[in-house]
C-alpha cells in the first residue's frame, strides 16, 4: 500500500462541504487540535453559528435545542469529551433528537499521553451503551463520505450518530513544537 | 429469602456503621432519593465530611484528592450521575487510585419517568467500559455485605468499584 | 467590570515567583500548560500533575485540602480547565476549606489544542464567578505589583482564595514532568504520609 500523506486540511474542507450540504446551522465544540480547521471554517461562515462550550455535555443540550428550533447542528469533540456526555445523551435518546457527533480519537494509535488511553479505549463501548450508532473513519479519504452517511442517519432517520476519526488520521502530536 | 430484619431496619444504618468502621472520612454526593437516608446519616456525623457537589464528576476528582491526602472517601450518586463521570474516571484508572461508589439505580425497575431509562440502561456498561468493577445488589439485606466487600476491593486492592443498588430496593421513581 | 487591560505577564516568571518560597505547600496542577509551568520550576514530590481529567483540578484540591486540614493546598490551573469544572467553585465555596488556594494562569486560550480563545477572552470573569460562588478573597492580577500582593493571599489568607492571573499566550518551552500516574500518586503519598 502506498504511504498516505497527512491530508488534514483536505479532509476538513471536504467534511465542511458535507456539513453545508446537510444544512448544518450550528456547530458546537470544545476545541481539539484535530478539529482546528473545521472550527475555523465554521467561525468564518456567516450562515453557521459556532458555539464554544465549556464542557461537551453542553453541546448535546445545545443541539437538542437547535433541533427544537428547526436547525440542524453538529458537535465536534475529542474522545475524552465523550466521557462527559453520557448522561446528557439520555435526553437525546429519550426524545429521539437527531445528533451528529464528530469525534477525534486519542489513546489508540501512537498515543504518548497515558492518561488519554482509558477514555480512548472506552469511547466506542460507552457510546454504544448509550445507544449511539458508531461509524469509524481511519483513512482521510473516507472521512467526508462517512460524515455524509452519518448525517443522513441522524437527520433523516432521527438517530444519534458518532463518526470516530481515528488517531491515525490526525497523526502523532509533536511535542517538540 | 434471607433473614428479614426488623420492620424499621434500613440498610443505610448498617452501611453508615460500616463507613465508621472502615474509617471513611469524606463523602461526596449530589442529592438522591434512593440514597437520602444514608446521606442524612453521613451529614449528621461529625466525623465524616459530607460534600455536596454541583455535578458528580467533581466527586470523582475529590476522591482522588482525598486519597492523595491519606483519607478514604465514598461517592454517592444516582445512576444518571454516572454519565457525568466517565471521563473523570480515567484518572482513577490511570493512577490506580481507589474509588468506592454507591450508585442508586433509576430506569431499571418499575421506572415511571421515561427519560431515566436510557441512562439507567447504560449505567453498568458505561461503568465497566471505564474499568469500574460493578457489584449489583437487588436485595436490601445484602447491601451492607456488598458494600463491605466492595470497600475491601477498592481500598485494599486499589481498584475502582461501584455498588449498584437496584431500583427494586429504593423504589425511587416507581410511584405515580 | 473593569475595561480590558493590557496583558503582559509571562506565565513562567509568574509561576516561578509563586513557587519560589513554596515551603511545604501541596500543589495540584491542571492539565496542559500549568503542569508544564510547574515542571519548569522543578519537579517536586509535593506536586500532583493532572495529565487528564479536564475539569477536575479544583476538586482534587478540595479532597486533598479536606484530608490535610493543617497543610496549605494550592491548585494552579488554566482558564479552560477551570471553565470545564466551573461548578466546582460553588462546591468549594460552600465547604469553606480555609487551607485551599486556587490560582488560574489565564491566557484566555485552550493551549493544548491550537490556542483557540476561551470564554475569558470574551469577557467571562472567573474571579467574579468565584465571588458569586461565595469566595471571600478573589482578585484578578495584571501586573507584578498586583502579583506581589496576591502571593501572600495564596499562601496565608484564610481560604478558599481565588486569584486569576492574566498571562500572555507567548509560546514557552515544553517542560514535561513525570507522566506515570501511579508513580505520581505513590510518590506524593509516600512523601506526605510516609507510606503509599
Amino acid at each position: 500500500m502506498a504511504t498516505k500523506k497527512k491530508k488534514k486540511t483536505d479532509w476538513s474542507k471536504e467534511v465542511f462541504k458535507v456539513l453545508k450540504k446537510a444544512d448544518i446551522r450550528q456547530i458546537a465544540y470544545v476545541p481539539d487540535a484535530g478539529h482546528t480547521s473545521l472550527i475555523k471554517m465554521a467561525v468564518a461562515d456567516n450562515a453557521i453559528k459556532p458555539v464554544s462550550l465549556t464542557s461537551e455535555q453542553e453541546g448535546i443540550a445545545v443541539l437538542s435545542g437547535a433541533w427544537l428550533g428547526g436547525e440542524a447542528g453538529a458537535l465536534l469533540m475529542q474522545s475524552s469529551g465523550v466521557g462527559n456526555v453520557i448522561n446528557m445523551l439520555g435526553m437525546a435518546n429519550e426524545c429521539r433528537f437527531p445528533l451528529l457527533m464528530l469525534v477525534t480519537m486519542r489513546g489508540e494509535w501512537g498515543e504518548f499521553n497515558p492518561w488519554q488511553v482509558p477514555m480512548g479505549q472506552a469511547t466506542e463501548t460507552v457510546l454504544d451503551a448509550a445507544g449511539v450508532i458508531i461509524h469509524r473513519a481511519d483513512d482521510p479519504a473516507e472521512i467526508a463520505e462517512t460524515v455524509e452517511a452519518a448525517a443522513k442517519i441522524a437527520f433523516d432517520s432521527g438517530r444519534m450518530v458518532a463518526v470516530l476519526i481515528g488517531q491515525r488520521v490526525v497523526g502523532f502530536k509533536d511535542w517538540t513544537k | 429469602m434471607g433473614n428479614k430484619k426488623s420492620k424499621n431496619w434500613h440498610w443505610s444504618q448498617d452501611v453508615h456503621a460500616l463507613f465508621k468502621k472502615l474509617g471513611i472520612e469524606q463523602v461526596a454526593y449530589v442529592p438522591d432519593g434512593g440514597l437520602a437516608k444514608l446521606i442524612n446519616r453521613c451529614q449528621a456525623d461529625a466525623s465524616i465530611r459530607s460534600v455536596v457537589l454541583t455535578t458528580e464528576e467533581e466527586g470523582v476528582a475529590q476522591m482522588a484528592g482525598a486519597w492523595l491526602g491519606g483519607q478514604k472517601g465514598v461517592l454517592l450518586t444516582q445512576s444518571g450521575g454516572v454519565g457525568n463521570c466517565i471521563n473523570m474516571l480515567s484518572m482513577m484508572q490511570e493512577c490506580r487510585i481507589p474509588l468506592l461508589a454507591l450508585v442508586s439505580m433509576r430506569g431499571e425497575w418499575g421506572e415511571c419517568f421515561p427519560w431515566q431509562v436510557p441512562m439507567g440502561q447504560s449505567t453498568i456498561p458505561a461503568l465497566e467500559a471505564a474499568k469500574v468493577i460493578v457489584h449489583h445488589v437487588d436485595q436490601a439485606e445484602k447491601v451492607p455485605e456488598t458494600v463491605h466487600a466492595a470497600a475491601r476491593l477498592a481500598f485494599d486492592s486499589y481498584r475502582a468499584v461501584a455498588v449498584v443498588i437496584s431500583q427494586r430496593i429504593s423504589g425511587s421513581g416507581s410511584r405515580g | 467590570m473593569a475595561s480590558r487591560r493590557k496583558i503582559t505577564l509571562d506565565r513562567r516568571k509568574v509561576v516561578e515567583k509563586i513557587l519560589k518560597d513554596r515551603g511545604d505547600i501541596l500543589l495540584v496542577t491542571g492539565l496542559g500548560a500549568p503542569t508544564w509551568d510547574a515542571a519548569a520550576v522543578g519537579d517536586h514530590p509535593n506536586n500532583f500533575y493532572l495529565w487528564g481529567g479536564m475539569g477536575g483540578a479544583v476538586l482534587t484540591g478540595l479532597g486533598l485540602a479536606l484530608a490535610q486540614p493543617k497543610r496549605r493546598v494550592l491548585v494552579i490551573t488554566g482558564d479552560g480547565e477551570m471553565l470545564m469544572g466551573v461548578g466546582g467553585l460553588a462546591t468549594v465555596a460552600v465547604q469553606k476549606p480555609s487551607n485551599l488556594a486556587i490560582c488560574i494562569m489565564d491566557n484566555q486560550r485552550y493551549g493544548e489544542t491550537g490556542m483557540q480563545e476561551t470564554h475569558t477572552e470574551h469577557g467571562v470573569d472567573l474571579a467574579a464567578m468565584a465571588a458569586g460562588a461565595g469566595f471571600q478573597k478573589y482578585s484578578t492580577v495584571y501586573n507584578n505589583r498586583e502579583l506581589a500582593e496576591a502571593i501572600p493571599v495564596l499562601y496565608s489568607e484564610q481560604g478558599p482564595v481565588f486569584v486569576d492571573v492574566k498571562v500572555t499566550d507567548a509560546p514557552q518551552p515544553m517542560t514535561l514532568p513525570p507522566r506515570d500516574g501511579p508513580m505520581l500518586k505513590h510518590r506524593f503519598r509516600e512523601n506526605l504520609l510516609g507510606h503509599v
